[in-house]
């Protein structure tokens, strides 16, 4: 079997090794022009090519875009207006009553979009806590369990938002459920408060997987002697939790907190998929509010969707430092440690 | 050796960027059944004319709702398509007058629509109506029965068949009375027989006048009273469209305002589960409108074969193929002399259907001229989108009408302005 394992070996390292000698000598010669840092501009070439044109390209047109108006796709046949479509976003006569607000759909997705990251994000990380915590223990058929709870997070949005519409829709299998039981059924999607709890309850369902696993390898890494000498001293359980287990759990539990922000500033498919934005505007987040303004309504208005989603980028970007700030932290302390 | 390279190169590179000479390709939705009439009619076609070869994309409503405009923006796009939004796109479409055979068969059997498919002042000839629709009602005749209740006759206000139709659904036990699409276009055939005109003299958008706002207080009303089905306007924010077609398929609601256009989709679905009758428009303060409308088959201007797509739309515009496309798929043929003609052989053994066509067919002469005047006005539109978003926010507790009125200007007039 060796013998195969080193022929296959040789006959795949052969090729390479021929490149490699075949680009020796221009590599090397490039580097004496080039210089050092020469090549590592040219390596890193490639990688910028494709930011610069997937990324760095569109941010700059979609600012741009902002700046303009009309129906026209190409920037040279738009008209630039400037900070117009900022001004026609940000503009109210009284900041307490979104109704006085020129674009006033803007502000309700804006906060509906503020009270779902905060109560989203809230349950979910206790969820997820939880979860880990109860994954982390000596069940029977853990991995079936982890399985299990991790499913929902291989799911298509779309699919997981059909999924719960079927169940929460007034002939679904809740309401079929409910009156089987001699109970009325309830309009789960039409009444405001339930809508909105339904959204924030099937996105955490979708993603309370990836995050469980997430503080389960954290739960994993605790040192098992801290919980063996809690345990001779006699501590209560609670107390292990609020002085061992949370603190030394506490830089995973960071990422999973600016991970989760940044999902649920973005919240679409699911939420879109489940309730439409409705009932009224109950359910209308940031990303749909930009999406109908730029794609979906029948007279398209792409610059005041591209100055809205600049708007909803710079959350984003302070969200993405503020991980990058805990990261940094977090590799110092383990430095120091 | 270099030459033939680049000459290889060159050829690769355009046959990546470009259409085929001689390949056209088709921009299809479906309602009902005709997708499946129309990929026989294409493939006679292609038998008929081995030197252009049509291709038929089958797409959802959706996709010629949102990325059709885009693609059309950005010069690209099928090279023909059947849209709805014909109006607002009309400089996308290419003027097919110089590469027809007989230019005035077009002027004389498709004239009357051709304003809706053109911009204003044009005489271009861009397409033709695949359809007509005409928006109206459908009742569920075997619950109507059932409760006792008799259908409301010729003249039968809106009121009227509300009422009708809630005792029928309080001795039914059925979710609602009745429902409407979420659509502006579906509520605009009422609103104008309430003495509604969205068009001000200059041609641009007037106001909310007392017309509109009477049939929307009534719809407010009707969500807050429990007759009409709370689900299809209420559960989604914007301009979303949403049919109530399945409600009143799995009788759901007695009564059902929606158009034309359902006949073969009803016909299909319900089969014989029970008898339904198009009841034509209701009746408001000034009359008894619906609101003319349909889908149109139109060449778009950045195609690279327009001798080869003028071929084709002559092919689907002939008369007896209009006639042949008609009766299969159910649809009120658009073609003046199929119409004038008449003896439409409807294919079907469901013995709703015919009554239902000639019950629109006979309320195609009661549309009102504040509503023939909609399907060629630019702004309908962004008309339409305000009116579904704002009542709708009406109707889920978030704005007063009163409200709401003045939103829907704003957001009219905002429109307008974005789209100059």
């Amino acid at each position: 079997m060796t013998g195969v394992k080193e022929v296959l070996g040789a006959v795949v390292a052969a090729p390479l090794g021929w490149l490699a000698r075949l680009l020796d000598t221009p590599l090397r010669l490039w580097q004496r022009l080039a210089g050092q840092n020469g090549m590592v501009a040219f390596f890193l070439l490639p990688n910028m090519a494709i930011f610069t044109v997937f990324v760095l390209l569109p941010l700059v047109i979609n600012i741009a875009y902002s700046m303009t108006t009309g129906a026209a796709l190409f920037l040279p046949e738009r008209t630039y207006v400037g900070a117009a479509q900022f001004e026609r976003l940000l503009r109210c006569t009284d900041y307490t009553d979104l109704m006085t607000c020129q674009e006033d759909q803007f502000w309700i997705a804006l906060r509906n979009t503020g009270t779902f990251v905060v109560l989203q994000v809230t349950l979910l990380i206790v969820a997820a806590t939880i979860t880990a915590l109860i994954l982390n223990r000596a069940l029977r058929a853990l991995s079936f369990w982890r399985a299990v709870f991790f499913f929902p997070v291989l799911l298509s949005p779309v699919v997981v938002g059909l999924i719960w519409r079927w169940i929460l829709d007034r002939n679904g299998v809740l309401n079929a459920a409910l009156v089987g039981m001699g109970m009325d059924p309830v309009n789960w999607l039409l009444e405001r408060n339930y809508a909105f709890s339904a959204a924030i309850g099937v996105t955490i369902w979708a993603h309370l997987g990836f995050f469980a696993l997430i503080l389960l390898a954290g739960l994993q890494a605790i040192p098992r002697d801290l919980y063996e000498a809690a345990e001779m001293d006699g501590t209560k359980p609670a107390r292990v939790f609020w002085r061992i287990t949370l603190p030394l759990l506490m830089p995973n539990m960071l990422v999973v907190i600016v991970l989760a922000l940044i999902r649920a500033v973005q919240v679409f498919d699911e939420a879109y998929v489940l309730t439409g934005g409705g009932p009224g505007t109950a359910t209308l987040f940031l990303t749909q509010y930009i999406y109908e303004v730029g794609f979906a309504s029948l007279l398209k208005n792409p610059g005041l969707a591209a100055a809205a989603s600049i708007l909803m980028g710079g959350v984003l970007i302070v969200l993405t430092l503020l991980q990058l700030a805990l990261g940094r932290k977090n590799e110092r302390k383990g430095k120091l440690k | 050796m270099k030459n033939t390279m680049i000459a290889l190169a060159l050829g690769a590179s355009l046959m990546g960027t470009t259409a085929l000479a001689g390949d056209v390709r088709l921009m299809w939705y479906s309602d009902g059944v005709e997708g499946e009439v129309m990929k026989d009619l294409v493939a006679r076609f292609n038998a008929e004319n081995p030197g252009i070869n049509v291709i038929l994309d089958e797409v959802a409503y959706k996709v010629v709702q949102e990325q059709l405009q885009i693609q059309l923006e950005a010069g690209s796009g099928p090279d023909i398509a059947r849209v709805t939004n014909i109006k607002t796109l009309a400089p996308h479409w290419l003027d097919l007058t110089p590469h027809l055979t007989d230019p005035e068969y077009w002027r004389t059997n498709f004239g009357a629509h051709a304003d809706w498919m053109r911009e204003d002042g044009s005489e271009a000839i861009t397409g033709f109506m695949t359809q007509l629709t005409l928006t109206g009602g459908f009742a569920n005749a075997t619950l109507f029965e059932q409760a006792g209740v008799a259908l409301p006759g010729e003249g039968a206000t809106w009121d009227d068949w509300v009422n009708a139709a809630d005792q029928v659904a309080k001795s039914q036990g059925t979710a609602a009375a009745f429902a409407i699409d979420r659509s502006g276009h579906r509520i605009s055939g009422p609103a104008v027989s309430y003495g509604a005109n969205y068009i001000a003299a200059d041609g641009s958008p007037a106001g909310v006048d007392d017309g509109t706002k009477a049939f929307a207080e009534k719809l407010v009303g009707w969500v807050e009273g429990g007759q009409m089905l709370r689900d299809t306007w209420v559960a989604a924010s914007g301009s979303t469209y949403r049919a109530a077609a399945d409600d009143f398929i799995n009788a759901a609601i007695p009564f059902y305002y929606s158009g034309s256009w359902q006949i073969a989709n009803l016909s299909t679905k319900i089969g014989d589960g029970f008898d339904w009758v198009a009841t034509g428009s209701p009746c408001g303060t000034a009359g008894c409108s619906g609101l003319a409308g349909g889908a149109a088959l139109v060449a778009v201007k950045y195609t690279q074969n327009a001798e080869e797509v003028a071929k084709v739309m002559e092919y689907f515009a002939r008369e007896d193929i209009v006639k042949e496309f008609s009766e299969r798929t159910l649809f009120l043929p658009a073609h003046a002399g199929v119409v004038a003609k008449g003896g439409m052989n409807w294919q079907t053994e469901d013995k709703n259907v015919g009554a239902a066509l000639d019950a629109y067919v006979a309320a195609a002469g009661d549309t009102l001229p504040a509503a023939d005047a909609l399907p060629a006005w630019k702004w309908a539109s962004p008309y339409y989108g305000a009116l579904v978003n704002r009542i709708s926010q009406v109707m889920a507790g978030e704005l007063t009408l009163e409200d709401a009125y003045a939103r829907i200007d704003q957001d009219i007039t905002e429109a307008v302005a974005a789209a100059q």
